[in-house]
Order: structure tokens, then sequence, then C-alpha cells
């Protein structure tokens, strides 16, 4: 039998949730669903665990903390400390209070950017990507379920649709792939 | 399904659906641009291009073009730095700070602050950067290896200190607006036919779909980055403030700076957003989603700050009694009774005694005189800055290097310029960037849309 794609094609985010947890109890796994606008409850429904990107965040950040201290030692105190309006550069730890705000800015830049450049290569979303769900208008009003057969063996195409209909689906597109 | 109080107002005005959102937002990039648009894009190039030739004069001669001499050093330079910079802290406020707060109404007017932050931004590094005078050695300021005998530059230097807040908070606040933009491009590349355009928007859209894992980590980055944005925000302008507050000079060195600089950027920028929107939903019919509230909104936030402001213009006067320190005392009453009291009178009218009119409720809700007064603030909070900076370097400590400060034709040139340059960049981003948050107004309709309140509150009652 060949694998099929099953889109439902829903008009409100908590029509598609009903639709999804009628899926979900009867053990159908939904691939993906797609929508115009975040969707606050669906990750637990079909199962989609709490993103990592808040301790990436921290890393980056505190990476850029301790390059930020590292670099302004070596530059300040280690390779050329000046004697500036009588503030001699001796030490890193008497000149600490000095070197907060730039440690602080540093930290911020590493901790947006780094999070920034992973949430972009996480979600496959860079420059020239090619989209893989454009016709089906989910990036203005339409929220999709999308069912894939070759995840749910055991359950044809049509046992699928009948429960989708269900829910206020408005529309089921099959599709072989 | 998260339900909204129903004496909330609602904050998208008639019966809306998700797709009249997308196409009240797209339509103006896809259809051609109203004439309104070509006319203020004329003037605002032309100013631009009069303030670049300016620009380019100030380069090829040297910075003894400006007005400046030994005695004031600093004038308008750094003044329009100070104020662009201080404009931009309303579009993070807004994006970052009201997102941590969870204020829906930021919703409609948080992509357009953003932008005007970001060009802001850019209008305030040129000033730094055209006063170094050898603008081809502005690399300089970073700490890059080198061969003048391994000269670092200097970290215990406010001036350092700015080059990191403003390089940092310039790419933060483009990173977060671009995060923002991505799903909202996806919408304009899937709703746009004409194949070049298509291919313009589908490059910018990064290959969005919007998939369930993708809005997680989408919501996730937009809340630690206003996390992040929001101790930035207040950093950045703090540190501004660190280039008076640390030096000697009377009049400068105070510690109220920071909080007040801060309160003074946001009560700024604010003004600011309320001039560009004020016409921008008119132009563009975004009455809808721009709505009174939201004006009214804005100009409480413009009484909070402009009070703090206030309150900051009274301390530092008696301070500056109070710590009997003589210089103190009369770089303050030079300011208020010397010959630049019209500049201290002009911000202390504008500034503080001005903004409390809207504890009228019908002037806060008054377009028109909200857009006066956004203009009002604009300018007090560009002569604030100059009262800083020129009365208190202009009467120094020797009496026989008095002096008074003179724009030349370059500065005004120069200013005039940046702001050409702003509102041309704001101009372009009107015409071809999606002006709401498409995402994010779609998520809010059924809790906060007029006509799906109404209906709650029937469902209500019976």
């Amino acid at each position: 039998m060949a694998n099929k794609v099953i889109y439902a094609v829903y008009d409100d985010p908590e029509q598609l949730k009903d639709g999804a947890r009628k899926l979900v109890s009867s053990g159908i796994k939904v691939k993906d669903v797609f929508s115009p606008f975040p969707m606050h409850g669906i990750d637990p429904i079909i199962g989609i665990t709490r993103t990592r990107l808040g301790i990436v965040s921290f890393m980056f950040g505190i990476t850029g903390t301790c390059l930020a201290v590292l670099g302004i030692w070596y530059f300040n105190i280690f390779d050329w400390p000046m004697n500036i309006g009588g503030k001699p550069s001796f030490n890193y730890y008497q000149n600490v209070p000095a070197f907060i705000p730039v440690t602080f800015e540093f930290t911020v830049l590493c901790a947006a950017h780094g999070m920034a450049i992973t949430y972009l290569i996480r979600n496959k979303t860079l420059p020239g990507m090619p989209c893989s769900q454009s016709r089906l208008r989910t990036t203005d009003d339409k929220f999709i379920i999308e069912v894939r057969t070759a995840d749910n063996h055991g359950h044809s195409s049509e046992a699928i649709a009948e429960l989708l209909r269900q829910s206020p689906v408005t529309e089921i597109n099959e599709r072989q792939c | 399904m998260h339900a909204e109080a129903a004496i909330r107002e609602p904050l998208i005005l008639g019966h809306k659906t998700y797709h009249d959102i997308t196409n009240d937002i797209v339509s103006p990039i896809e259809n051609k641009a109203p004439r309104g648009w070509y006319v203020l894009m004329t003037i605002a190039s032309l100013i631009a291009a009069y303030g670049t030739g300016c620009i380019l004069y100030l380069i090829g001669k040297g910075i003894g073009t400006w007005g400046l001499n030994k005695t004031v050093d600093w004038a308008w330079d750094i003044t329009n730095f100070v104020w662009w910079v201080g404009i931009g802290h309303a579009g993070t406020l807004i994006s970052a700070v009201l997102l941590l707060f969870r204020q829906k109404w930021r919703m409609a007017i948080n992509r357009s602050a953003e932008a005007m932050t970001i060009f802001a931004v850019i209008m305030a590094a040129t000033f730094p950067g055209i006063h170094m005078g050898r603008i081809w050695m502005a690399y300089w300021v970073f700490p890059l290896p080198n061969q003048f005998g391994s000269l670092w530059v200097n970290f215990n230097s406010p001036l350092l200190w700015d080059v990191f807040a403003i390089s940092t908070y310039f790419s933060v606040s483009l990173v977060f607006w671009y995060i923002g933009l991505i799903p909202d491009f996806a919408t304009i590349r899937d709703r746009l036919t004409k194949p070049t355009m298509k291919k313009v928007y589908s490059i910018l859209s990064f290959g969005w779909t919007g998939n369930a894992k993708a809005w997680t980590r989408f919501e996730e980055v937009s809340l630690v980055l206003a996390g992040i944005a929001t101790p930035l925000v207040f950093s950045v302008h703090s540190v501004v403030s660190f280039d008076f507050a640390t030096s000697v000079i009377p009049g400068w060195h105070t510690t109220i700076f920071p909080p007040y600089f801060v309160s003074g950027a946001v009560f700024s920028g604010f003004a600011m957003v309320q001039t560009l929107l004020l016409v921008m939903r008119k132009v563009m019919h975004l009455e809808a989603y721009i709505t009174k509230k939201h004006i009214e909104y804005m100009n409480i936030v413009i009484i909070v700050t402009g009070s703090i402001v206030g309150v900051a213009y009274i301390t530092e006067l008696f301070i500056s009694w109070y710590s009997g320190v003589e210089y103190e005392a009369y770089a303050f009453i030079n300011r208020a009774t010397g010959p630049y009291l019209w500049a201290y009178w002009a911000m202390m009218t504008c500034n503080v005694i001005s903004s409390q009119l809207f504890w009228f409720k019908k002037l806060r809700t008054h377009l028109g005189f909200t857009f006066f007064m956004s203009i009002i603030v604009n300018i007090g909070m560009w002569f604030e800055r100059f009262v800083i900076i020129v009365t208190s370097l202009h009467r120094d400590y020797m009496p026989s290097a008095w002096t008074m400060f003179h724009p030349t034709w370059v500065d005004v040139g120069v200013f005039l310029g940046t702001i050409g340059i702003f509102f041309t960049l704001y101009l372009l981003f009107a015409r071809y960037f999606p002006v709401l948050a498409l995402n994010e107004v779609k998520s809010i309709l059924k809790v906060s849309g007029e006509s799906y309140k109404q209906d709650a509150a029937k469902h209500h009652h019976h």
C-alpha cells in the first residue's frame, strides 16, 4: 500500500486542538501541525517537548562573560597596563567596577546572538531556504494537522479521515508521498 | 481558551477575521503606494540627500566646520547622539518590557516601534562616528590586535563602554526585530503572485513554515530575548549618561543621571512613536488595530516618564544647592538664568509642564492634541540634551574662557539630514514591511477583538 499524507484543515486553533486530541486518543501519531500564529496548548497534545533554547542562551551568555573577563584582564591588566588619571591598572579586582559595563554588554551580545543563530539553525530557517509548506494558507488563516500513514501502521487513511470528520474540520486533503 | 474581562476595551475594533488581518496589512505592500507616500518620500529623501552632502563635506573638511570651540567642545553632535539613542529606547521598551508584563496592546505597535528603534540607533551611531574626524579609523574603538606597541582600548572609559553598549543594543534589537518578521514575511511570500517580489520575500522569510515546534521555539526566543533586552535597554542609556556623569564637569557629575536619562529616553521615544503612528494609522487605515486606547496607553506612559523627568530636574536643582559646591550651584543657576535660559525654560515647559496636560482624559484621547504634544516633547527632549551639554561647558572654571556656542550650517545640515535619513528609512519600512506583527495580532483576535468580546459577553448573559 502506498504511503499517504493527510492534511486536515481547520479555521480555528481550538477546533484543531479538538481534532488533534481525537487522533491522539485513538493512538494515531500526528506528524506536525501548521498555523499562522503560535497555538498555546497544542504542544502537550501532539507530544512536543519544551525547547532547550533558553539553556542554550544561558550557555552562550556565560561564555560571553568569561571571554569578556579574560579579554579585559589581558588587554588592560596583563598585556599593557596603563596609568590613566592616577588610577593604575595593576590588578583585576581593584579595577573590576569599571569593567562591569563591558562585561555585561558582551554577555548580552553572546547570549542573544548565540541563541538567535541556534534558533535559526534548529528551525532550518536560513536565508534562501526553500519552504516545504506554502500552498496551504497556513501563514494566513488556516490551521493544519499533518498525519502520515507511514507513521501509523494499522490505521487506514479512510479510518483517519473518518476520525477527523468527528471534529469541526473544514477540509481533508490526501496526497501520495 | 484564555478569556479576557469584559470591561477591558477591545484592542481590535469591528469584526475582523484572520484573513482580514492579513489583507489589511499585506495589501498596501502588494498595491501601488498612495500618492501621499511619494510626496513624503520625496521630501524625506531630499533632506536625507542634503544631510548626506553635509556629512561628506564634514568628513572632507574636518570637524572645524562645526561650531565647536575650545570651551564648548561637545555640542550638537553629542546632543543629537543622545537624542536619537533616547528615541530608540521606546521600541525596545514596547517590545521587550511590555512583553514581559504581558501587555497585549504592545502587539499592534511593537513592529513599527522596533523599526523606529533600529533607524534611530543608526542615526545615533552616525554622530560619534563622524565626530571622530577620521571616520576611516573608526575600527580603532575595538580591541583589535595592532602594531602600535600593542596599545589596547581603555576599558575604564565610559566612551568605550558606549561602543559596546550601542553596538550590542543595535545588533540585538535588529535580531529581535527580524526574528519577529520572519513569520510575517512568510505570510507575504505565500500571498504574492508577482514572481520577483515573491522571490524577494521568499529569501527574506528563510523558508518559514509555521510548524508547531518552530512556534514553540519562536515564543521561547522572543521571551528570552525580551528578558535580556530589558536590562540591556536600561544599561544602554545608563552608559550614555556615564559619558557625562563620570566626568568632573559641574552639571554633569551627578549620580542621578542614569535613571534620569533612561526615563527621559523612554519619554522621548514614546513621543516619537506617537508622531509616527498617528500618521501611519491614518495613511494606511490601521484605525481598527491602533485604536484610541493604544494612543491613550502611550500617553499614560508619557505622563509617567515625563513626571519622573520633572522630578529629576527639580532634584538636580535642589542637590546643586544642597551639596554646597559653588561650582555645581553656579552651573544650575547659569542654566536657569544665564544666557541659555531660553533653552532651559523651553526644556522645562515642553517636558515637565506640557506632559502634565495628559492628566485630562479629553486631551490624552484627542488625536490631534496628542500629535501636537508628541512634537513638543521631541523638541523638549532635544533641548534637555542641549542644556545639559552646552550650558555645562560654555562657562567653565576660568571666566576668560567663557564663550557661547553658535551652530554652523554644517551642524544644522547634519542634524536635519539625520531626520531625513530616518524618515526615508521609516517610509521604506512602511511600504515594504509588514507594519503590524501579523502573527501576534492574530493571536489576540479572538480574545481582544471587539466583535468576539461582544459575542462572549452575550454568551455570558444567557
